[in-house]
């Protein structure tokens, strides 16, 4: 007897605990596999970019925070950068010291987040991203103590930063530093060879290299796949080009690599802190820019490194104290489209797996 | 779907979670135990200090979301005399710019961080309600002397290797 079947299409999403957010997905299925996949956007749209026009450059600082949410720091950063770069403001060595210095800390940060939250789909459920939220939850307290907020930081400011760290801030960093790389071992211990894991990313979900190329992927995404491609190198910002750190590059483009490169880089991201330590000048924080910034007309684009990959701001200005436009070009927006080619051909329980090696967050693809 | 090596990778996780049980807990137990917050919390409420301010209203300019709401009227001294001084904390995201920005140092983020409330009317804070009192405390973000004086954040780095 011949079983006559067709393809069944289910929505994954958009509430669902593996999408990370809202986000949805229209999955046709034949059984468990998939043939097809369609990303749905826009479930939390909020129309950022549109606030930012009727808003004063200083304000949007804290708008910025609430786009990649798990990484406001690194927002903040691309975004001053972006209206520095518009209007010619320096800014002085000691606040682009802590600049660096809170980059870095929220790329570990959101990495930790990252990777536990792609275990979290692989199946290890809330047993791998609690020991990460711990270390995370240090990097917050410094953050805290800081800036005075966890999550939405407002910390990095046109020509500078807003405060200069309180006196605590220098020991308890160290001691984070050193202690650090340990508990990347803890992790790499409890997880790198799990067979469970290996056997439910190795090999998943590749992302040939002239296919994350085409889409345009970056970050840990792109590099996984064996491009050696990191803004901080290509085109350093800031004062990147004075630290001594590697790119952890993949070979096979699955989901094991993407998290062994997320990894990688939380080590050199340790390793850039510890240079950035050392160095760190005495003086000023913030150059003398008034709240109303206004620059001359014309256009900028400000990118850096994010957690998630490349993250830049398009300013236009028309000599006004709020933008013309204000565009925001997302990582994982760009990284998403991706997920079609990868997901195709594998079942309904890899799809959630690779979409969690990704690593998007949904208030950045959306904003 | 391949199992290697009969587990051995996942014996090794094994060890790491075996050490886990002797170590101190990371955890607090929160109603009853407290942590002390930032000195520069951006917390609950804003404080605002009448005598000095001048109703510039430099912190409603600076405010992203229009929370915050002065009118004035003209002294005998040819000064302004506040006669409302509104802040809808359900609009406020506690960003800090009006503290950052406010020239006579009359306004403070809040210290605290339990103040919910059950009707969003109560959420609009007038004249009286935006004064310290003994349950509002005004934090140290941008004000360094408040700062010196409130007590050192716990932290969690502070628990690393104490035993059980």
């Amino acid at each position: 007897m011949v079983i006559k079947t067709e393809p069944f299409v289910v929505n994954i999403g958009p509430a669902h605990p593996s999408t990370h957010g809202v986000f949805r997905m229209r999955a046709t299925l034949d059984g468990e596999v998939v043939l097809d996949i369609e990303p749905v956007f826009g479930y939390l749209h909020r129309g950022i970019e549109k606030l930012a026009e009727e808003r004063t450059y200083t304000q949007i600082i804290p708008l910025t925070d609430r786009l990649d949410y798990l990484a406001s720091m690194s927002n903040n950063l691309a975004y001053v950068l972006a209206v520095e770069k518009l209007a010619g403001i320096a800014v002085p060595e000691r606040a682009e010291y802590l600049r660096v210095i809170m980059a870095e800390l929220q790329r570990i940060a959101s990495h930790l987040i990252g990777v536990g939250a792609f275990l979290n789909d692989c199946g290890a459920f809330m047993t791998p991203i609690l020991y990460m939220i711990r270390e995370r939850e240090k990097i917050l307290d410094l953050f805290e103590m800081v800036c005075g907020q966890r999550l939405t930081y407002n910390y990095m400011r046109i020509g500078g930063v807003s405060h200069d760290i309180p006196e605590e801030f220098l020991p308890a960093l160290k001691k984070f530093v050193d202690s650090m790389p340990g508990f990347i071992d803890e992790y790499d211990q409890l997880l790198k060879e799990n067979e469970i894991l290996l056997a439910r990313s190795k090999g998943v979900g590749i992302l040939s290299r002239e296919q994350a190329i085409n889409i345009s992927a970056s970050g840990p995404v792109l590099r996984a796949s064996g491009v050696k491609w990191d803004i901080r190198k290509v085109d350093p910002y800031s004062i990147y080009d004075r630290f001594g750190f590697e790119v952890p590059t993949g070979s096979a483009g699955d989901c094991y690599d993407r998290y062994r490169v997320r990894v990688e880089e939380m080590r050199q991201s340790v390793r850039i802190l510890k240079q950035a330590v050392e160095k760190l000048p005495a003086g000023e924080v913030r150059s003398e820019v008034s709240h109303l910034v206004r620059p001359p007309a014309g256009e900028a684009y400000g990118h850096i490194e994010a957690p998630r990959g490349e993250l830049g701001f398009y300013l236009v200005s028309d000599n006004s104290i709020a933008p013309y436009r204000f565009h925001v070009r997302a990582p994982s927006l760009l990284n998403l489209t991706a997920l079609r080619e990868m997901v195709v051909g594998w079942k309904v329980a890899d799809v959630l797996a690779i979409f969690g090696s990704i690593d998007i967050c949904m208030g950045e693809a959306d904003r | 779907m391949k199992f290697e090596r009969y587990g051995a990778g996942i014996a090794k996780g094994m060890v790491v979670t075996l050490k886990h049980l002797f170590r101190h807990p990371v955890t607090t137990q929160y109603p009853e135990e407290r942590l002390t917050v930032s000195r520069r919390t951006r917390g609950n409420e804003l404080i605002w200090d009448r005598e000095r301010c001048t109703g510039c209203a430099t912190c409603a300019k600076s405010c992203p979301q229009g929370a915050i709401r002065i009118v004035t009227s003209r002294g005998e001294e040819n000064d302004y005399i506040v006669e409302e001084f509104r802040v809808d904390s359900g609009y406020c995201i506690f960003c800090g710019l009006c503290v950052e920005s406010c020239p006579y140092e009359a306004l403070f983020m809040g210290y605290g961080y339990e103040r919910a409330r059950y009707r969003r009317r109560e959420l609009v804070l007038n004249k009286e309600e935006l004064l310290t009192s003994e349950k509002k405390q005004p934090s140290g973000y941008a004000r360094p002397k408040v700062e010196a004086a409130l007590p050192p954040q716990t932290l969690l780095l502070d628990r690393d290797g104490v035993k059980k």
